[in-house]
């Protein structure tokens, strides 16, 4: 027995097993059972996959590195909710690949700021911050509007969520196109089919420019959807226990 | 062992592998460009150039090589690349701290450092470039030159695999250069400290995996009959480091001649695997890699056998075990399962005890020696870096208690914590190895100047000392100001109210992250004068004025 | 399920873990081993360079 652990330090391949398995433990029994236990995500209504406009938002909000200044998990501290609103469900993040929790809030939480602000006051923030906020250290992203996003890139970024678990029906995925356009247009032909497909989704031109569909369109849209999606009045705490 | 040493045979003896090589990149290069023809972005376009270029490069380096008749190094080791790899961990190494003081710079005066023309210099994109620029360009290639360099003196053998040590540092550089480009051009999966996206993640992973066959390799076929400490924890670090690259990166991308991909798991279970990686990559990265660097060059440059050979076996095993549960920590309070939230508390307490084992063990090994503190500045920067090591792992542990830690977390607290062990422990232990490996390796008697290196440690110490105490204080008051309510029962301050507050600490730490930057130009200077063989002559004589620790 | 493996952890888990730190312990702490240690920890200072700096089989 006492020659065990010589047998490891001289042979480079088994301590290497070896290592592999003490390391590998950690992971299984913490990370694996998430997956299967049906307390690690609560049953609420309202959470429904992001319409073509806001994943597109929500591309530019991964591609801008917002989530090293702003966080999108609300604690169940009282200063918090009293901030920022009702703690965050795991179940609202649900389809969010991949999540956007952060770790640092140089800027505020923003798990809730759907509905919060106007559009028109989204705009003028990101194109200059410090027009509204004189101490905010936050970067300005004016050349948001000027970037006319495509609306056939849509489909492959549905798809390609659907691959990954996010309930996109076949119907979502060959109208992502139009949808994209549609969430823009309050006139659209498509008006009523798109709501129904995307129960609650905010139709309207969130940059003030009817002309085109532009980035400055789309991460307003996921911004102004950001914590909508659970009607808080019904949602019984309670019944989530875990 | 006898499995490995045939082919090791055919290629230390060079030749047998050329035309494999070649191969590899002529393939290489088809494939860049047949991406780059059909790329569905942009971005891919000149990502796929790049890498075209990249094997182009390669193709003359092993014509090079075969034309100039490839004569081996005549010490019998392979240490070429590890000198490449001194020359580019300083290099990287600056190129991050730079960073790092643009960015400080840019929430110190952001009416100064912000561009709305450019971009790619805001904050949410020059930040990934500070963080993977220190841990994995700056990090990455003193953890391979100095286990390239360990592995072959304590095995007694010349680097196992011909050319595919070289493979690893070139892979490696062309690996950093691909993350770094795409972050300034938006490309990225927005998994902290795994940012860079899909195809720069299978690039890494072959890279990884060569490295790993190197090291071991070279292990196999030692002169020694003992593997030494040092080497497991490289091996803990390689193999580690693979297992969290790969899980943490499963991600189906849009196209496969575009950039963008989904990651496989969303939510909690997403958050849970990516904090898994994160805290673990501090742990087997920043940890154990370092750890192999102090269990190795802390002797050797005391001229002392390390403190306890027993303590570092139980250090190693305890360490690895504990870490792995840890990552749970970074997760108190959200939507994560309380049960696992428990788990990572509980097993980031008990991380205190190795930590603090190996902190014990590595200051001890100068017992008896203590007065070298005094004359050799260098051994002095390794043992502050061993402090700074104790220090940082007695504030985790204590940052992971979640009532501490619902102060602590989302606050600047966190930035210094991480900074005092990333410039405290991982920075000075690295310095201390590239100032020991530099003369070792050119074959000078000494370094250029100690005077210098004592320049280095006291603009850097007051630079750390700087950073890491105006962020405790920004942090504190910030957490403490978010849940601070009026006299009334409302909450006391608006949000900008606590970013007013901390912008005279932001500047501090601007100043400290400048220090810490002015003392690693010393060190490259020092280090560059030292390469080319001068010597400062007189500091033979005593000169009081130059050396401020006496 | 959860319970299941749960008390699972806490027992059979529990006693595993104890056991595999108490040998690597026992392992680490034997007077037997000591002159290996010994050995093992002056490997760095013992790898002595011939006059190119190079290694001395």
């Amino acid at each position: 027995m006492l020659d065990r652990h010589e047998f490891l330090e001289k042979r480079g391949l088994v301590l290497t097993v070896a290592i592999l398995i003490v390391v590998a433990i950690g992971g299984i029994v913490e990370i694996a059972p998430l997956f299967y236990l049906e307390s690690t995500i609560e049953k609420v209504k309202g959470v429904r996959p992001y319409t073509p406009l806001e994943l597109a938002g929500r591309n530019i909000y991964v591609r801008e590195g917002c989530y090293v200044c702003h966080s999108q998990m609300v604690r169940p501290l009282r200063d918090e909710v009293e901030r920022y609103g009702h703690y965050s469900l795991a179940a609202e993040s649900m389809y969010d690949h991949p999540f956007q929790w952060g770790s640092k809030r140089s800027g505020p939480d923003l798990a809730r700021v759907g509905g919060k602000y106007s559009d028109a006051w989204h705009k003028q923030h990101l194109i200059d911050p410090r027009s509204l906020v004189p101490e905010s250290v936050m970067p300005p992203y004016a050349f948001l509007e000027g970037k006319v996003l495509d609306a056939e890139d849509a489909e492959g970024w549905l798809k390609t969520n659907r691959t990954v678990g996010v309930p996109y029906t076949d119907e979502m995925i060959e109208s992502a196109a139009s949808d994209f356009r549609t969430q823009t247009d309050p006139f659209a032909d498509d008006y009523d089919g798109f709501v129904a497909r995307y129960p609650n989704a905010v139709v309207r031109d969130f940059d003030g420019d009817p002309r085109h569909v532009t980035e400055m369109d789309a991460l307003i849209a996921y911004l102004q959807v950001l914590g909508t999606m659970v009607d808080f009045e019904t949602y019984e705490p309670e019944e989530n226990y875990r | 062992m006898t499995s490995v040493s045939p082919r090791a045979a055919t290629a230390t003896t060079g030749g047998g592998d050329i035309p494999f090589i070649a191969a590899a990149l002529g393939i290489g290069l088809l494939l860049a460009l047949f991406v780059a023809a059909r790329a569905a972005d942009p971005l891919m376009s000149a990502h796929a150039f790049m890498f075209a270029a990249a094997f182009v490069g390669g193709g003359f380096a092993l014509v090079h090589h075969v034309s100039s008749g490839a004569k081996a190094d005549p010490t019998g080791y392979e240490f070429g690349v590890v000198k490449a790899g001194v020359f580019a961990s300083v290099f990287w190494g600056l190129a991050g701290f730079l960073v790092g003081v643009v960015i400080a710079a840019q929430l110190a005066f952001p009416n100064i450092f912000y561009f709305s023309d450019f971009g790619w210099t805001n904050f949410g994109r020059l930040r990934p470039l500070h963080t993977s620029a220190v841990i994995f360009a700056f990090g990455g290639n003193v953890l391979i030159a100095t286990s390239f360099y360990v592995v072959q003196r304590t095995s007694r053998a010349k680097l196992w695999g011909g050319l595919a040590p070289w493979f690893v540092f070139w892979g490696y550089q062309l690996f950093i250069v691909i993350a770094a480009t795409g972050y300034l051009m938006g490309v990225t999966q927005s998994r902290e400290y795994a940012e860079p996206e899909w195809y720069a993640d299978l690039w890494l992973t072959l890279v990884w995996v060569v490295y790993l066959l190197v090291f071991l390799g070279t292990l196999l076929k030692r002169k020694e009959p003992h593997i030494y400490v040092a080497n497991w924890f490289y091996l803990a670090f390689i193999v580690t480091i693979a297992m969290l690259h790969i899980v943490n990166n499963l991600a189906i991308p849009v196209s496969l001649t575009g950039v963008k991909s989904y990651s496989l798991f969303a939510g909690v279970q997403d958050a849970l695997t990516q904090w898994w990686y994160g805290h673990n990559a501090v742990g087997f990265f920043l940890t154990a890699g370092f750890l192999a660097i102090m269990y190795y060059f802390i002797p050797k440059q005391a001229d002392r056998p390390v403190y306890s050979y027993r303590l570092s076996i139980i250090h190693f095993w305890a360490l690895i075990f504990i870490y792995i549960w840890a990552g749970p920590h970074h997760l108190h309070y959200t939507a994560l399962p309380e049960w696992a939230q428990t788990l990572g508390m509980t097993f980031s307490i008990m991380l205190w005890m190795p930590s603090w084992g190996g902190m014990i063990n590595g200051l001890m090994t100068l017992s008896g020696a203590w007065d070298k503190l005094r004359t050799d500045p260098v051994l002095r920067m390794m043992v502050v870096s061993v402090a700074f090591y104790g220090m940082s792992t007695f504030e985790g542990p204590l940052m992971s208690v979640r009532a501490v830690n619902s102060l602590s977390h989302y606050t600047d607290w966190t930035i210094g914590h991480v900074h005092s062990g990333a410039l405290g422990w991982v920075g000075y232990i690295s310095f201390g190895a590239l100032y020991c490996l530099t003369p070792w390796l050119w074959k000078r008697k000494s370094l250029y100047s100690n005077a210098l290196v004592e320049w280095h440690f006291w603009v850097s110490t007051i630079g750390i000392l700087l950073y890491i105490t105006s962020m405790w204080v920004s942090g504190i008051m910030q957490g403490l100001m978010w849940r601070a309510y009026d006299a009334f029962g409302f909450l006391e301050y608006s949000f900008v109210e606590t970013v007013e507050a901390m912008h005279p600490y932001y500047i501090i730490r601007m100043t400290g992250g400048l220090l810490f930057l002015v003392g690693a130009l010393i060190m490259a200077y020092n280090l560059w004068r030292t390469a080319k063989g001068d010597v400062r002559e007189k500091e033979f004589a005593p000169s009081p004025a130059l050396a401020p620790a006496e | 399920m959860y319970e299941t493996l749960a008390k699972i952890a806490q027992t059979w888990g529990l006693l595993l873990f104890v056991l595999a730190f108490a040998l690597v312990l026992i392992y680490a702490l034997n007077p037997r081993n000591k002159k290996k240690f010994d050995e093992a920890k002056r490997i760095p200072l013992e790898d002595e360079e011939d006059e190119n700096g190079g290694k001395r089989d």
